[in-house]
């Protein structure tokens, strides 16, 4: 399947997508002159602070974690949004932050979209349907004919199951899910690999949720595209996704296969979640209200940043920070007690 | 874990219809819902975006935007009407007898004053309680919800307050006077899962602590499992199916109710496909005639284009859908 889509010099073997290390830090200081005057140190939030994982072609990673965790900044550094503090991306061996020029930049941008969360502040209202679509397509100058570019929206808004006479509507003419539609075709235009999608039916109904998730599988399948995947809500991650990322305060805490992530959770981190989790089945299990809230970003603890929280922190975990390791799980842990086998395996 | 009905329910809803009367003819938004609530039980209301929910809560505290109005039907609190009452006089209810939590925490807070001020103030307006009578009480209601430290944190602004801990904050205000009914229309929508629980097991323990009814509107089933005794399913502006809560989610009777409950993904059993319920819910200017969702639904019978099914009981649940009329009525309809 990947042979046929990948282009000529590119690495057949690999990953199609890699993250390297990467970081990004907000000055959120107070201006300079207030600063000196009252005495402050510069503020730095570390929003990511070393984030690596690797996306095979055709594949699904997931990145879940709470609020403010760090999730969309990722997003935003992968598709070339934000600069890097530090780390890098790699799209097929290339390393996409060090391209600075427009030309060298443009071909491998085109081969990358982002969708984002919400589908009303994200198509411009002015323009009909049609004109949305075919905007990355002009931008990136792939078509001169007017025929064929009028063929080609025809064609992407039947593969997001729109009518091609949609595309003389205006945006506020569709609904929530029928948006997310438009905008999936608007990504899917240029022809690219890979699809950061942010949330994106998170602002949509549960059923309006699955025919945009079915979508995105069949399309994939169809495409052969490769996806990274954000959201806050586990069982849709479980559903999408092949592997798992678990964020907390800028970093992955876990990393591991769908299945076995769910399965067999490592992280006191991801337990935690998972076990808050409403019990749909309604199996009497009860969910356990997890403890405290997530710290300061500008002012984290130290060791493990989640030691506040954790039921199994000790003296190392307020001292060290413990960096990711392989865990029973076939995941990588970043934990001391997982490494020292502390916690005992997750039973049913 | 049903409650027995032998007095009367606390909240009683009849019949309940509201418009919205606009250039181009009335819309109905909530057309002919009925339900009632008893003390100590809490009511699921769940359905898509646009389905009513949050109106019919509305109308029920009296706080439905004009030119939206009650057009018929009536609503009863411990036996009282309480939709034909002066806004003066429901006002004082609202506060006193209904508290109402909505979604977004920070609305609900005014950020030019602190915790304290709003809950004391709140607490002053209803209780015949002195400033610092109303202080201790207040500070009382912030442990109760869960804020640690509460006697620090009462001179707090709200943004000095994390999502989930404003969310506590408007829950105690809710709560000040020790409303008999509590409307909480989508209260962990905004929230992470992790604060979710935090919050949904505190309403469920001041549900059973203070016998209050509570109207839980959301559109999580997740959450309604895990909270409601029974749920009542909406759609375009009706009761499509209301029952206890495990029957309705782990035996629907309504064709709506089994597309969504198909419809979500599920963590102990992996899908390649969810359930697809096809087209989306109605606009309110283009309700079909005979049942609402007779376009969309898998089961669509010759009936159904032309009739309107109201709630027809089925098992434990009641549904409002054609399948599950008696054969009787039919025959007698020829
Ligand atoms: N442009 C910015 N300037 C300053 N701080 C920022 C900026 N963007 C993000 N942050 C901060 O970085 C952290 C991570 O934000 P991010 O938006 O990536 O979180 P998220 O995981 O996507 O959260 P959510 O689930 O709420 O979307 C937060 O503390 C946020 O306040
Ligand atoms: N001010 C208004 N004018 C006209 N229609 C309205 C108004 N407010 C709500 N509606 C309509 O009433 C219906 C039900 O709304 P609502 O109760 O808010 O739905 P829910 O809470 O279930 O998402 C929707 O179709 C909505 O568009
Ligand atoms: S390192 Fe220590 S504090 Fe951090 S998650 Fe593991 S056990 Fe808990
Ligand atoms: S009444 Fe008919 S259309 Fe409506 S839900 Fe029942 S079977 Fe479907
Ligand atoms: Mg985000
Ligand atoms: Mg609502």
């Amino acid at each position: 399947m990947a042979d046929g889509s990948t282009p000529p010099g590119g690495p057949k073997s690999g990953p199609l997508l890699s993250v390297r290390n990467i970081a990004r830090y907000f000055d959120v200081s107070k201006p300079w002159l207030a600063r000196v005057i009252e005495g402050q140190p510069r503020l730095l939030l570390k929003a990511v602070d070393g984030v690596s994982f690797d996306i095979p072609r055709g594949q699904t990673l997931s990145l879940v974690g709470e609020s403010g965790c760090g999730k969309s900044t990722v997003a935003r550094l992968v598709v070339g949004l934000y600069r890097p503090t530090r780390g890098q991306v790699e799209f097929e061996g290339v390393n996409v932050t060090a391209l600075r020029r427009r030309s060298e930049l443009a071909p491998i941008r085109r081969r990358f979209q982002m969708i984002f969360q919400d589908p009303y502040a994200s198509l411009n209202p002015r323009w009909r349907v049609r004109d949305i679509i075919a905007e990355p397509i002009r931008a990136h100058g792939l078509m001169k004919d007017s025929g064929a570019l009028n063929r080609r929206v025809d064609e992407l808004l039947r593969l997001v199951r729109l009518a091609p006479a949609d595309g003389e509507k205006y945006p506020h003419e569709f609904s929530g899910g029928q948006r997310q539609r438009i905008s999936i075709a608007r990504a899917l235009s240029s022809n690219p690999e890979f699809l950061v999608c942010d949330e994106p039916t998170s602002a949509l109904d549960v059923s309006v949720q699955a025919q945009i998730l079915n979508l995105m599988k069949d399309l994939q399948r169809e495409l052969g595209l490769t996806y990274l995947f954000i959201s806050h809500n586990l069982a849709v991650v479980f559903h999408i996704s092949d592997r798992v990322g678990v964020m907390y305060l800028g970093r992955i805490v876990e990393l591991a296969e769908s299945k076995a992530l769910f399965a067999a959770p490592q992280h006191p981190y991801t337990r935690m979640l998972l076990d808050a989790i409403p019990d749909l089945e309604m199996s009497g299990r009860g969910r356990t209200p997890v403890a405290g809230e997530v710290p300061n970003p500008l002012n984290p603890p130290t060791g493990c940043a989640f030691h506040p929280r954790c039921p199994w922190a000790n003296e190392r975990c307020r001292r060290e920070e413990p960096v990711a390791k392989p865990a029973p799980n076939g995941a990588l842990a970043a934990c001391h007690a997982v490494e020292e086998r502390r916690i005992p395996e997750k039973t049913g | 874990m049903t409650s027995t009905r032998a007095n009367r329910p606390l909240l009683e809803v009849r019949n309940l219809r509201v418009e919205f009367p606009t250039r181009r003819g009335t819309l109905v938004a909530v057309d002919d819902v009925s339900f009632h609530i008893d003390a100590g039980e809490v009511l699921g209301v769940v359905g898509e975006s646009g389905a009513g929910k949050s109106l019919t809560g509305a109308a029920i505290i009296g706080l439905l935007e004009p030119p939206g109005r009650i057009a018929g039907g009536e609503v009863r609190l411990e036996d009282k009407r309480i939709d034909n009452l002066s806004a003066e006089h429901l006002r004082r209810i609202r506060g006193r007898q209904i508290g109402a939590v909505f979604q977004d925490p920070l609305t609900s807070l005014d950020p030019l004053f602190t915790v304290g001020q709003q809950l004391v103030e709140t607490i002053m307006t209803h209780l015949d309680l002195s400033e610092a009578q109303a202080r201790s009480r207040a500070i009382e209601l912030l442990r109760e919800v869960g804020i640690p430290g509460a006697e620090r944190r009462i001179d707090h602004y709200p943004h000095q307050f994390s999502g989930g801990m404003r969310q506590r904050v408007v829950i105690a205000l809710a709560l000040c006077a020790q409303p008999r009914l509590i409307i909480a229309d989508e209260p962990t929508t905004a929230l992470d899962v992790s604060i979710q629980a935090q919050i949904i097991t505190l309403l469920k323990r001041l549900c059973r602590e203070h016998g209050a009814a509570v109207m839980l509107v959301t559109h999580d089933m997740g959450v309604i499992a895990e909270t409601a005794d029974r749920v009542a399913v909406m759609y375009a502006g009706r009761i499509a199916e209301i029952g206890p809560v495990g029957e309705v989610i782990r035996k629907p009777r309504h064709p709506y109710t089994i597309g969504l409950m198909g419809s979500i993904p599920k963590l102990d059993r992996a899908v390649a496909r969810l359930v697809q319920i096809e087209g989306a819910m109605p606009r309110l200017t283009a309700i079909p005639t005979g049942c609402a969702f007779n376009p969309r639904c898998p089961k669509v019978f010759e009936r159904c284009r032309h009739e309107r099914p109201d709630l027809m009981p089925v098992e434990t649940n009641h549904a409002a859908c054609w399948l599950h009329a008696p054969t009787l009525t039919e025959a007698t309809r020829g």
